[in-house]
């Protein structure tokens, strides 16, 4: 916690990650509140309203989709989804990552080396590939998204993490510990553990991102979020038929992937610099 | 006219001066020392010299080279100044040099760059330069990569990158200190030898360095001018306070009393040990072999040798760090496991390491209380340790305001007391510094020192000392070892070695040490070339390629340690060398 309350307390500092990080939170306060506002519901259809262009006088900001659906509520649904399928993946992707990559750089040895020719085993699958033929063995469904996301994105961090670890494990203050007779589990809590969190939040920040891009890729080719649910890649995809006559349904939602896609990049990279500042110190 | 004049110059980084009003001159052909602690602007003036500050300084004043002010001039006429009129050599060659380009190309590029020569003659100039620095074989040489030469050579060749636009001033910015103590002498002779008519800018921390090779010398502190003066005045009656507190700081290998030998127990024994590393394609890399050596209570030992000798593999396999291969550490009369992991608690606490990067050995997240607190978690958990922590740090120098304090918060001299707090708190028998004050500023260094002192003649306290620099060995250590290529070359009582040195390689270390007195011999070349491969070394004596006495038997056969007059030392002709230093 000690570790996270520094990291915060620099971050705060930074105007870059203010910023980004305060466009994030807005947006998600946003899409939590902003359907109970809405005279609609992401189901409804209005039969007088198909595909009206977007205004404030029938009640439609955002427009509405071809069955008359209310576009405001259902982007603001994607932005709900798209981001929760974002941290989840992200979590899972974290939580084995940081796992696996610990455990390989403090064995080290032959140990060491068999885990980390896995991670490299499976990078050279194709893991989209794979995943669209579950979703058409399987039916379709929202684990299985997890699954596929948080497959791809713990390899990345696992090697973060372990080399990470390697590094630390070398460190001068780590020898005096084991001269002080600290034990191999303390040294991983309070040694090793609390110099890994800077760069796992950083890495973190960008694999969000990822995570999000992979998601709309998927729903993007009908993979994804099923109707009548729907996230921002579905939303896109969408719109994307309509694109003449009704651009409303493609750029309201793909300048809010890009929004958002652009605000966890700076973020990241705004975390970096704190973090490295951090470091030459 | 002055060849440089530097006229009230200010670099200030935010609120942070580095140098405040800063004024002195060079003239043509002078060699000038430039002295200063850590942190003192030294280096800060050398890159404004040479116009290579970064734009987050705020500089004013002026900065004339012959007479013309280049302080602002545009990177055009910066780059003409710094090809043809000032030339640096920086601390580390190796970050200096291309990694990429032989050493030969990256000279050859400096000329052509520069028009200062065409067509053929690049080579036959390059060639002929890296001659002229002591690059023995320069054909070969000429295609070699930087990481293929020694840290020696590679000063060498900045050296002559650096005269090859037969500059009119060299400011080098502590060209030695990353060099071993006999290279460091030949590169000094070098420098002089070379530079003809270059006036020389030599900045350093080591006033030994500016006693024998600078006419003239400028103190500084904290970005200001305290003193300045001729070599010999400054040090026969320094004026200021500071440049006295540095003079005084200055350990001499010369004089000062040396601590008379101790009668205890052996505490620390280590027998007949080997070290050795599984180096990838070399086989064994062998960094300590058949050595012997015990401290007892009380005592302070120390362990000297240039790098690569295997001084930390010894200590490190002492403490369980590094596995022995053979031989045997013996504490208190009973022999210890191997690695550190298979020792019982109690045992660990009673021996400590001290390292020599403070910051890089306390955990930058933890607080200073919870750092020097940690060994007792471990050995007496549940017992009220505020106060055993506070009596520590109070012992080391460190009052309350300390304790909540993290590592980067720390300058590099409170590091090393909280290292050593954490290092004293079990109360151990044996203390190991590895090079513990290398990273320290002089008068730093000298409270350390003084502090390690008073906690051996309180607790009785052995301590093991590493360290390359032999004035600091004279004035803490009770006996010496002397290394080389992982072996043992002479253990003898301190008044014996620096006063009746018997081993060639002793005497020619002693000699290399520079004095910081104008007036006392000292720091000059008596070794030439530079330690062998540890991962191929010499038959017979390790030693015998460089030694001056080396006969026929030193090549072939490889001498045993024997005692001689209470002296440990292994040279086939210790008995005739013997000789008053």
């Amino acid at each position: 916690m000690n570790a996270l309350g520094r990291f915060w307390s620099r971050a705060r500092q930074s105007r870059a990650v203010l910023f980004c990080g305060g466009l994030l939170v807005g947006l998600v306060v946003v899409a939590m509140l902003g359907p109970f506002l809405s005279p609609h519901n992401y189901l409804q259809t209005d039969f007088n309203n198909i595909l009206s262009a977007p205004s404030l006088t029938d009640g439609h900001p955002f427009g509405t989709d071809d069955l008359g659906r209310d576009l405001f509520v259902r982007t603001l649904l994607g932005v709900q989804v798209t981001i929760l399928v974002a941290l989840v993946a992200s979590a899972v992707s974290l939580v084995i990552g940081v796992f696996y990559g610990a455990v390989a750089g403090l064995t080290g040895g032959r140990v060491d080396a068999i885990m980390m020719r896995f991670v490299d085993t499976l990078y050279a699958l194709p893991f989209i590939f794979l995943v669209i033929l579950l979703m058409v063995a399987f039916e379709r469904n929202f684990f299985l998204i997890f699954v596929a996301i948080g497959a791809v994105n713990w390899l990345d961090m696992a090697r973060i993490v372990r080399g990470q670890t390697l590094s630390l494990r070398e460190r001068e203050f780590v020898q005096a510990a084991q001269l002080s007779g600290v034990s191999f589990v303390r040294i991983i809590l309070r040694h090793i553990a609390p110099n890994l969190v800077g760069v796992v939040i950083v890495y973190l920040t960008l694999t969000i991102p990822q995570a999000i891009l992979v998601e709309s890729f998927l729903s993007f080719l009908g993979l994804g979020i099923q109707e009548p649910q729907t996230s921002l890649g579905a939303l896109v995809d969408a719109g994307v038929n309509h694109m003449e006559g009704a651009s409303w349904m493609l750029l309201i939602p793909a300048a809010l992937l890009a929004l958002i896609l652009l605000c966890f990049n700076f973020l990241g990279d705004a975390l970096r610099d704190v973090f490295d500042a951090r470091q030459s110190r | 006219m002055s060849l440089l004049e530097i006229d009230r110059l200010n670099i200030r980084y935010g609120e942070q001066v580095a140098v405040a009003d800063l004024s002195f001159a060079v003239e043509t052909g002078e060699s000038v020392g430039l002295v200063g602690e850590s942190g003192s602007g030294k280096s800060q003036t050398a890159l404004a010299i040479l116009g290579l500050l970064p734009r987050s300084a705020t500089i004013s004043g002026a900065i004339r080279l012959a007479g013309r002010d280049i302080l602002g001039a545009s990177e055009k006429v910066l780059d003409e100044v710094r090809a043809r009129r000032v030339a640096m050599v920086f601390q580390d060659p190796m970050q200096a040099l291309n990694p990429y380009l032989q050493i030969g190309q990256a000279l050859c590029q400096i000329l052509s760059t520069h028009g200062l020569a065409s067509g053929a003659a690049v080579r036959a100039r390059v060639i002929e330069m890296l001659r002229r620095v002591g690059l023995a074989d320069a054909e070969r040489q000429f295609r070699a990569y930087p990481h293929q030469l020694s840290g020696g050579m590679r000063q060498r060749v900045m050296i002559a990158s650096a005269l090859l636009g037969e500059p009119e001033l060299l400011v080098a910015d502590e060209p030695t200190t990353a060099l071993d103590v006999t290279v460091q002498a030949q590169i000094l002779e070098l420098l002089e030898e070379v530079r003809d008519n270059t006036a020389l800018l030599l900045i350093t921390h080591d006033l030994g360095i500016v006693a024998g090779r600078c006419e003239r010398m400028l103190v500084l502190e904290r970005g200001r001018l305290v003193e300045e003066g001729l070599t010999t005045s400054v040090f026969s009656e320094p004026k200021h306070r500071h440049t006295q507190t540095l003079i005084a700081a200055a350990p001499r290998l010369d004089r000062g009393a040396m601590l008379a030998p101790v009668e205890a127990e052996n505490i620390l024994e280590i027998h007949d040990a080997e070290v050795s590393y599984a180096e990838r394609g070399h086989g064994q890399l062998k960094a300590v072999q058949q050595l012997s050596v015990a401290v007892r209570a009380g005592e302070t030992v120390a362990i000297v040798g240039e790098s690569g000798s295997g001084k930390s593999s010894l200590v490190r396999a002492a403490l369980g760090l590094v596995p022995l291969r053979a031989g045997q550490v013996v504490f208190c009369g009973a022999a210890l496991a191997n690695t550190v992991q298979s020792r019982a608690a109690a045992v660990r606490s009673d021996l400590q390491l001290v390292f020599q990067d403070p910051v890089g050995s306390l955990n930058p997240q933890m607080q200073v209380h919870a750092i020097v607190a940690e060994p007792l978690r471990v050995h007496a958990p549940g017992l009220s340790r505020a106060e055993q922590v506070d009596a520590i740090l109070d012992k080391v120098g460190l009052d309350d305001s300390f304790l909540t304090r993290y590592p980067h918060e720390l300058s590099g001299g409170q590091a090393q007391r909280v290292a050593i707090a954490r290092a004293l708190i079990m109360q151990p028998r044996v203390l190991i510094c590895d090079e513990a004050v290398a990273a320290l500023d002089g008068s730093v260094r000298k409270q350390i020192l003084e502090l390690l002192r008073d906690v051996q003649r309180e607790t009785g306290l052995a301590i093991l000392f590493i360290t390359h620099d032999l004035a600091v060995v004279r004035a803490i250590s009770h006996r010496v070892l002397v290394m080389y290529l992982g072996r043992l070359v002479e253990l003898a009582a301190s008044e014996a070695l620096f006063t009746r040195a018997r081993h060639p390689y002793t005497q020619a270390l002693l000699r290399a040490v520079p004095v910081p007195d104008p007036t006392a011999a000292g720091g000059y070349a008596s070794l030439s070339g530079e330690p062998p491969s540890i991962i191929s070394p010499p038959g017979g004596c390790a030693f015998h390629p460089r030694c001056v006495h080396a006969k026929n038997i030193c090549t072939t056969t490889r001498p045993s340690t024997r005692v001689v007059d209470d002296v440990t030392v292994a040279c086939h002709r210790a008995d005739e060398l013997l000789q008053p230093h």
